[in-house]
């Protein structure tokens, strides 16, 4: 699959980031780059620095040095809103959805940067913020046919499986049409059909939308079959960059992940 | 105007014609809606007559003739019906295939029908053709309805619907007279379709079915059953399965009801309830399910509640049914009944999508009488019928207010019965198939000379007139002791406990009768958590000794209930073990329309079947799973084997 699409320009480029929490440092000078369109995993083990790592790409945690370049712009600074309205969605390690509310207005609240401020107009529900809204709900049942959620629309959130909460988390990501897909760990915690189905749908976003994705993962064996391309961490170093073949060969990957003799 | 389309109507004698009659005299009435985006997007007859000429003439165009076979796959989806009717404008034979099929079935039906063009409706059946593809060399053309995913492949050989559509217009616009040239041609003795049978033994067989078969049948059901042409009807049974193809397509023809497809399979009933359909047809299993689920809600309901319900389902038990087959009975009751109807059976119809049910039908299988009983002293009006692919699925139907659990009715107008010496039902009307396709050997086995159906059925009628099915003819057998032994009979009143969901006896040229059971997930599941008995899945709890007694409670009373008749008392079940895997018709145990496949049972456990009249208490098994996308797995347990109390009729006398 990877060879019959072709990857665009490079919409993001990390370039010797470094960040540290007072006296730990997180992450410690890592570069890489991300082509349009591209399927991209973040791998290490525990505490390798997967999060951290997108906490900086969407602006939740600012490094003390280097840039983060997103579709040209080169940022030290900026604030996780602003990544939102510029493309990057994601889903969270520990499911972040509304509880006590359904399915269908979790995805919904995921729409939110693109309804328009019009207080008025939506409270007496004419002219075009009727027809707003309306657009919204179609792009909504869109994400619901997509993501094979119908049957569960009017469920509230907090009574479903992990793994249906965290399908819902990634319709929300959607909702906003973001162009770069920021995945934490979306299939920690599955059995293996969960795993394989969360696997289907990543790979059909990218497929479908075009959407660039990137993922974060700890367990190898899933990414391996879907990543275009395989960024490895481990104490907050970047140890390898390539294809799954390459990145299975590196020794250094094989020491972080098997360990050594102690 | 209703008259004058009626009586073209009468004259059409193919549904393409039919389909014309609807698009001259009702153009503007719903013909066909399905549920997507989570609106209900509706067709009228006259979109619905424009979309099989798109695509008849988009297939014409790709080389699709006369006598040319259509596949089609997939759950029901409109587009998947307009392509059953333009394959018949173009005198082609629509084959629809059951979608869940695994691939060597497929691929048997393909190429036994000679299928040169394939409809389907996504990905997942694209792939599966596209594993087989070097099986099927005859397929020419795939074409699918759901682009998703589908992208990226680049195949000669595959189209999209809106293509083939497209090239259809095209097509009509540069042939403009080729449409309906082609619908004139076709004659009522042409072939309609071939429905291939599950077969509970060997091969599918390919039943073919003429436009007569058909359409005269369901003018018979529809004249006698009175269906009218505002009825509404979900579609969501397999297309390749009879009673589909018939409710949703032949029936829907010839009333110009609306035909309904439902989101997905798992919203089947939300959707069920949205429409408010008002004719159903639907196997027991599917009573059985909204049964099982408004059980399981009441359990958890509020005191008050459960206790209304309780009292007011005891006075429908009482009056229900009487009141429903306008039979005498007390004002008390009627007003009690009433009162039950505000309060109870209105809302909780409401809430099963039956509030506007005219008519609802089982078939298929038997019925438990305590499913059909609460149904019907809801005041639903729910009958049995009992008929055969072979036989354009309508044989027999209970009139109005002759309706019971034990039979299956009187003969449909138009159909003759009659019952050999062996016992076998058999049956001769307008329906009865023209033949099995490329297999005289099987057809001659199972049509007369004189045109019967040797239904394979052994039965009776009583003393109403009403037909009476005990089981398959062959699967009837004798005890050592001289006792008759009808596994099917058995079977069914054991699996009309919700807690079994399957069961498989043994006993002919037997001492004894032995039992294998299924349980079912759903109920025993919810049993468990109420006793806070922890389970992982289903090879675990039917394992637990709770569960074991749990069952055998039920086949105690079965027992019991044997012990009163005569014919019976003799093959009381003895041993019975609790299976430790759901049978399963990928693993080839049970049919696609579920029904138990014995011999391959037989052959495939063994072992136990020797266990259960051996005398031991338990088995060790290993046995094969099949996973849907072809991978084989191992599942390894050791089954007990429990033995159950038998009963004398004079014990039960002595008890009572």
């Amino acid at each position: 699959m990877a060879e019959s699409r072709h990857l665009g320009d490079i919409i993001l480029k990390i370039d010797h980031i470094s960040l540290s929490f007072g006296g730990i440092k997180a992450l410690v000078d890592i570069s890489f780059q991300v082509r349009r369109g591209e399927f991209l995993a973040i791998i290490g083990p525990n505490g390798a620095g997967k999060s951290s790592m997108l906490n900086v790409i969407n602006g939740v945690y600012h490094p003390q040095t280097g840039t983060v370049t997103y579709k040209g712009e080169t940022r030290h600074h900026m604030p996780p809103h602003r990544a939102a309205e510029l493309g990057i969605g994601r889903t969270f390690q520990n499911i972040a959805l509304f509880k006590g509310m359904t399915v269908l207005d979790n995805i919904k609240t995921g729409r939110s940067l693109k309804i328009k401020p019009n207080f008025l107009m939506n409270a007496i529900w004419f002219g075009p913020a009727r027809r707003e809204e309306l657009e919204h709900r179609r792009k909504v049942e869109e994400i619901i046919d997509f993501l094979r959620l119908e049957d569960i629309r009017r469920t509230p959130v907090g009574m479903l499986p992990y793994g249906l909460q965290k399908r819902v988390e990634l319709g929300r990501a959607l909702a906003a049409e973001p162009d770069l897909l920021l995945l934490d760990e979306p299939m920690a915690g599955m059995n293996i059909e969960e795993k394989q189905a969360m696997c289907r749908f990543a790979l059909d976003v990218n497929d479908e939308f075009g959407t660039t994705v990137v993922l974060i993962e700890h367990d190898m064996g899933v990414v391996m079959d879907i990543s275009d391309r395989v960024v490895v961490l481990d104490y907050g170093r970047k140890i390898a960059d390539g294809t799954p073949d390459e990145v299975r060969q590196n020794p250094e990957v094989i020491k972080a992940y098997l360990g050594v003799g102690h | 105007m209703e008259t004058t389309g009626e009586r073209s109507v009468a004259l059409s004698d193919t549904f393409p014609k039919l389909l014309l009659d609807h698009l001259k005299n009702r153009p503007a009435r719903p013909a066909i809606r399905e549920k997507d985006f989570g609106i209900w997007q509706s067709w009228t007859w006259g979109e619905y007559a424009a979309e099989a000429r798109a695509l008849a003439c988009g297939l014409a165009a790709k080389g699709f003739k006369r006598g040319d076979k259509l596949g089609i796959i997939g759950d029901n989806r409109p587009r998947l019906y307009w392509a059953a009717a333009a394959a018949q404008a173009l005198g082609g034979i629509p084959v629809p295939l059951y979608q869940d099929a695994v691939a060597e079935e497929m691929v048997f039906v393909i190429d036994n029908a000679e299928i040169r063009f394939v409809v389907v409706e996504d990905q997942e059946q694209v792939d599966k053709l596209l594993e087989m593809k070097e099986r099927i060399p005859r397929v020419e053309l795939i074409i699918y309805d759901e682009p998703r995913g589908l992208g990226h492949y680049d195949f000669p050989f595959l189209d999209s619907y809106e293509e083939i559509r497209g090239l259809g217009k095209i097509f009509d616009q540069e042939h403009p007279d080729f449409f309906l040239k082609e619908v004139t041609q076709g004659s009522g003795s042409d072939i309609a379709t071939i429905l291939y049978t599950s077969g509970t033994t060997g091969q599918p067989k390919g039943v073919v079915l003429t436009y007569a078969n058909l359409m005269t049948t369901s003018r018979n059901a529809i004249e006698s059953e009175r269906i009218q042409p505002d009825e509404e009807v979900l579609s969501y049974l397999p297309m390749a399965w009879i009673g589909d193809h018939m409710f949703s397509y032949c029936h829907a023809h010839i009333a110009g009801y609306c035909v309904n497809c439902p989101e997905s399979a798992e919203t089947m009933l939300t959707d069920l309830r949205e429409i408010g359909i008002t004719y159903f047809l639907a196997p027991p299993r599917v009573y059985e399910n909204l049964l099982t689920s408004v059980m399981i809600r009441m359990e958890d309901a509020t005191w008050l509640k459960r206790k209304m319900f309780h009292y007011f389902m005891g006075v429908a038990r009482q009056a229900g049914v009487a009141i429903l087959d306008r039979k005498p009975v007390s004002v008390m009751d009627r007003l009690l009944y009433a009162i039950g109807g505000f309060l109870v059976y209105e809302p909780l119809k409401n809430v099963l999508g039956f509030s506007r049910m005219r008519l609802a039908i089982t078939g298929g299988e038997a019925i438990g009488p305590d499913l059909f009983a609460f149904f019907r002293s809801l005041g639903i009006n729910i009958k049995q019928l009992y008929g055969a692919t072979e036989a354009s699925a309508f044989v027999t139907v209970q009139p109005d207010g002759e309706v019971n659990a034990i039979t299956v009715g009187k003969p449909v107008p138009g159909v003759e019965i009659k019952i050999t010496e062996a016992g076998e039902v058999i049956v001769r009307s307008p329906g009865v198939f023209h033949s099995y396709y490329k297999n005289p050997k099987a057809t001659q086995e199972a049509k007369n000379d004189q045109g019967w159906l040797l239904t394979g059925d052994a039965g009776f009628f009583d003393d109403n007139g009403h037909l009476r099915i005990i089981d398959r003819a062959k699967d009837v057998g004798r005890l050592n002791n001289g006792c008759m032994f009808a596994p099917k009979f058995l079977e069914n009143k054991l699996k009309f406990f919700p807690y079994i969901k399957e069961a498989v006896t043994f006993g002919n040229g037997r001492d004894e009768v032995a039992a294998f059971i299924n349980i079912d997930i759903t109920a025993v599941g919810n049993w468990a958590e109420r006793r806070n008995l922890p389970y992982s899945g289903y090879t675990d709890l039917a394992g637990k000794p709770e569960v074991s007694a749990l069952i055998k409670e039920c086949v105690e009373q079965v027992n019991r209930d044997l012990a009163a008749d005569s014919h019976l008392s003799g093959s009381q079940i003895k041993r019975f073990l609790i299976l430790h895997k759901e049978l399963d018709a990928d693993d080839g145990e049970l049919t696609r329309t579920r029904k138990v496949r014995r011999r391959s049972i037989v052959e495939k456990y063994e072992v136990l079947i020797e266990a259960l009249y051996s005398g031991k208490d338990h088995c060790p098994i290993e046995s094969q799973v099949k996973f849907e996308d072809g991978r084989v797995g191992m599942l390894k347990a050791d089954l007990k084997i429990v033995d159950v109390r038998t009963f004398t009729p004079e014990e039960l006398k002595k008890a009572s």
